[in-house]
């Protein structure tokens, strides 16, 4: 077959647009998107109608998992080191510089004080484990929950309080923290929600 | 734009010197790939959806005696949620009422609550109106809007969880006083009569 011959091509494809293209999405990405936060468990919020965007600072989150349990946290570290110091010193637990750098490094926290020491021991890994978070008490006799945020309001008066809890989270929990929460004045607080597209009326 | 040349001015070269030349192109394939796993690290670890908020404002213990004493019986409303995404209501005092029952579907409890309010609901529909056609600034707009909210002859609603309720069905209620215009209610608990009530139908 002499006659036809097939023409070899070079297949040499410049690849610069495609690396611009690349380093353009990568800088998209970099600059507008946060990096989620780790939490303790995965929580699936319900939905709702409201727009209004959670504010990035001094903010106070409660975080109730689908069994109930309760998370606290507080934004910033230096006011994380003066909440664990009033807690501490409220429950006589005594903590090392070591587990309280440990503490202020977590975004929240959902142990009794009691079990306070021993959890910040664990190495990483092991404290995302559920069974290693027991929730903290909010119960009329032990309600250490109460506690914190007297302690968090103590530290940062202008903290918002923003609630984030699971659907399925049965609404006696709910009560536990509302009442708390009443009964310390705080009325006016947020919950965190997806977004559900406003039905036209 | 990937061409480089080099110029090899080696003085130990004797003689003839080695055109030795890097090549004219670089192939930037490794780059790109470079490229893209960074973005897929970023896509993954990140994300660009900041979670939404509801603001609510409940009432304080000490207020809660004067609202109940001010609302007219007909213009009060008190929803009883229980379990299986039920929802009980009845109109006017716990005396004598009758437990009816509906459910979060927008037929269900939006559609009584919205024929309830209806007078409100039509003004806050003709403000926004208003506000599309005249470009009406939006500070005046919300001051409108709560004027006709906490008009007196506005729907009160008393909302009330049963033990069974979930955090769902409390976020779907609230939700509702906003889609309805509802600017008067409380989350309350459940006492009293009202438990009776709740007994007798074994909800």
């Amino acid at each position: 077959m002499p006659k036809v011959k097939i023409k070899r091509k070079s297949t040499w494809i410049d690849m610069t647009a495609m690396c611009d293209v690349a380093f353009l999405l990568l800088t998209f990405f970099m600059l507008t998107s946060n990096f989620t936060k780790k939490e303790p468990v995965l929580v699936a919020t319900p939905s709702s109608i409201s727009e209004i965007k959670i504010p990035e600072t001094n903010i106070m989150t409660i975080l109730i998992d689908a069994e109930g349990k309760i998370y606290f946290g507080i934004d910033g570290q230096v006011n994380r080191q003066q909440l664990i110091g009033k807690m501490a010193a409220i429950y006589r637990v005594s903590l090392s510089e070591e587990e309280i750098k440990r503490y202020t490094l977590l975004d929240l926290i959902g142990n009794p004080m009691s079990a306070l020491k021993p959890f910040l021991a664990l190495p990483a890994e092991r404290r995302d484990l559920v069974q290693n978070n027991m929730g903290i008490p909010a119960d009329s006799t032990n309600n250490q929950f109460k506690e914190w945020i007297k302690s968090a309001r103590s530290v940062n008066p202008d903290l918002r309080i923003a609630i984030k809890a699971d659907e399925k989270t049965p609404y006696p929990a709910i009560r536990k923290v509302m009442k708390s929460l009443q009964e310390l004045d705080e009325n006016h607080y947020n919950l965190i929600t997806r977004l559900e597209t406003v039905p036209g009326n | 734009m990937a061409e480089v040349s080099q110029d090899s001015t080696s003085s130990k070269r004797r003689g003839k010197r080695r055109a030795k030349k890097l090549p004219n192109r670089i192939d930037f394939t490794p780059m790109v790939d470079l490229g893209f796993l960074l973005i897929t690290f970023f896509m993954l670890a990140t994300s660009l959806i900041k979670p939404q908020t509801m603001e609510i404002t409940l009432p304080s213990d000490k207020n809660t005696e004067e609202n109940k004493a001010v609302a007219k019986a007909s213009q009060a409303v008190t929803l009883i949620l229980g379990k299986n995404d039920k929802i009980f209501y009845y109109f006017g005092k716990t005396e004598g009422a009758q437990l009816i029952e509906t459910d979060y579907t927008p037929g269900g409890l939006r559609k009584l609550l919205l024929a309830k309010n209806y007078n409100v609901a039509k003004q806050v529909q003709d403000l926004r109106a208003e506000k599309d056609k005249t470009g009406m600034d939006e500070q005046v707009f919300q001051k409108k809007l709560q004027e006709i909210k906490t008009n007196k002859n506005a729907l009160i609603v008393r909302i009330m969880l049963t033990d069974e309720a979930n955090y769902r069905n409390m976020v779907d209620a609230l939700d509702e006083m906003s889609i309805c215009s509802i600017s008067r209610y409380a989350v309350v608990d459940i006492e009293g009569a009202d438990l009776k009530l709740i007994q007798d139908r074994n909800i």
